[in-house]
């Protein structure tokens, strides 16, 4: 239980860390922009009460906002995150596991459902990310290429770091 | 009450996230300027629509008023126009045609919403920039100046009227043609105005009219009104004119946007000259 919590902690500050120093000054022309800080949203434990899930998610994006002067941006599209979050743990999952707190990572969980639960997500949180920055319905298209972009570009970083810290041994 | 809350707790997911969502969206809109902006100025283009669906019932009511400054207006053109088409004053030859080089231009728009009650008032009109109107425009009535326009959406604009304590507007004297900034002044009456700026030494009487200068946004001699007092006041090296102004701020229905096709022209050669001094 302590090292679930001290994980998540570190993969908190490396994730925003480097969301708001690295990865902020990466992007393909304004086209594609990665937000792989969601990450840390995503591998929080899968039986984590909804409240505090919420919470957390609201934290993270607001202390990222904080860093792209985008005040409330980011913090609405994790809120939208972790509520798309708990739907689709609810539909995919056992209900037996909704309770337990293991990590949702590779290794834990097949890669199927792995990648399809990040690629979802993750779009979905561009979705509502995008959406939101540009504030019309203006040009959707340019909008939609985006949101589409960045979600392929941060699905592939979140896919390398999950490789990263890979272990066949976990269950 | 035990039924609430079960729902509550079962759809317990949702409702934090409406509540978080809210919260964030709030933010959002309070605390960056270009979402604020658009939010306002989208619900500017519901609330100017629903003006105008009231301001279209309510102009029935007001057609008589219309129809006789209407006609006041026709008779004072049909006056002007005898004096151009008098005969003994033509020679031949030697009329230059001026159609070439119109300077203004004349949009006519309706109010749609009106103060005069601020210390700072405000005009809505039901035309936009689908209509050629551009921000900085002058706006005129038929007896007098109205204001400046000061935002445009695409259906509708707002004026800073002449009873606002920012609006200055050029203004010169009918005999003596000194020129001086005419503002509201620091009272609440909508019908008296201040003209500054104009030296001691002339000579105003009261009742003599004043017409703009044409050096700001309105062209030269439009009526803006009378002098209700001289106020030489003494001390002072420059005097302190109250106006009576012609337009009825009360009543105003119809109104015309001046667009000065040379604007462009004669701010570049002001800003050049401004450059090279």
């Amino acid at each position: 239980m302590a090292k679930i919590f001290s994980y998540n902690i570190a993969r908190f500050f490396v994730l925003v860390a480097l969301q708001v120093f690295l990865f902020k000054n990466m992007g393909y022309y304004n086209l594609a922009t990665p937000f792989p800080y969601v990450l840390f949203v995503l591998l929080l434990p899968v039986g984590i009460p909804n409240f505090i899930l919420y919470c957390l998610a609201f934290l993270t994006g607001i202390i990222v906002d904080g860093f792209y002067d985008t005040l409330g941006v980011n913090a609405a599209a994790c809120t939208a995150l972790a509520w798309g979050r708990i739907l689709f743990i609810r539909v995919t999952l056992q209900s037996d596991q909704h309770e337990n707190y293991m990590t949702p990572l590779v290794g834990t969980v097949p890669f199927r459902w792995y990648f399809l639960y990040v690629f979802v997500l993750t779009l979905f949180h561009h979705s509502v990310l995008f959406m939101l920055e540009t504030f019309t319905f203006h040009q959707f298209q340019y909008t939609f290429t985006r949101i589409l972009l960045s979600c392929i570009f941060t699905v592939v970083i979140i896919l390398l770091f999950s490789l990263l810290f890979y272990r066949k041994k976990q269950r | 009450m035990k039924n609430l809350w079960l729902i509550l707790t079962k759809y317990n997911a949702f409702f934090f996230f409406v509540l978080f969502f809210t919260f964030a969206v709030y933010l959002v809109i309070q605390n960056n300027s270009f979402q604020r902006a658009s939010a306002i100025n989208s619900s500017n283009e519901f609330i100017g629509s629903a003006y105008a669906r009231i301001n279209a019932w309510q102009s029935y009511l007001h057609l008589r008023e219309l129809n006789v400054q209407l006609a006041e207006e026709n008779a004072s053109l049909r006056e002007q126009l005898q004096l151009l088409t008098a005969p003994d004053s033509v020679v031949s030859g030697a009329v230059t045609d001026s159609a070439g080089n119109i300077q203004y231009r004349y949009v006519v728009a309706k109010v749609t919403n009106n103060s005069i009650h601020q210390k700072n008032n405000y005009i809505t009109l039901d035309k936009g920039r689908k209509h050629g109107i551009e921000k900085g425009m002058g706006v005129i009535t038929s007896n007098g100046i109205v204001g400046i326009v000061l935002n445009v959406s695409a259906h509708f604009s707002t004026v800073q009227s002449l009873l606002h304590s920012e609006t200055r507007v050029s203004a010169a004297l009918e005999d003596s043609g000194a020129f001086g900034s005419l503002m509201w002044g620091d009272n609440y009456n909508a019908q008296l105005g201040l003209l500054k700026d104009i030296p001691n030494h002339v000579k105003v009487r009261e009742g003599e009219q004043v017409f703009t200068s044409g050096f700001s946004l309105f062209p030269p001699g439009i009526l803006v009104g009378q002098v209700a007092q001289t106020g030489a006041s003494g001390g002072d090296s420059f005097l302190d004119i109250h106006i009576k102004f012609s337009t009825q701020f009360h009543n105003l229905r119809q109104v015309y946007v001046v667009v000065d096709m040379l604007a462009d022209e004669k701010e570049t050669l002001e800003s050049q000259s401004e450059n090279d001094g």
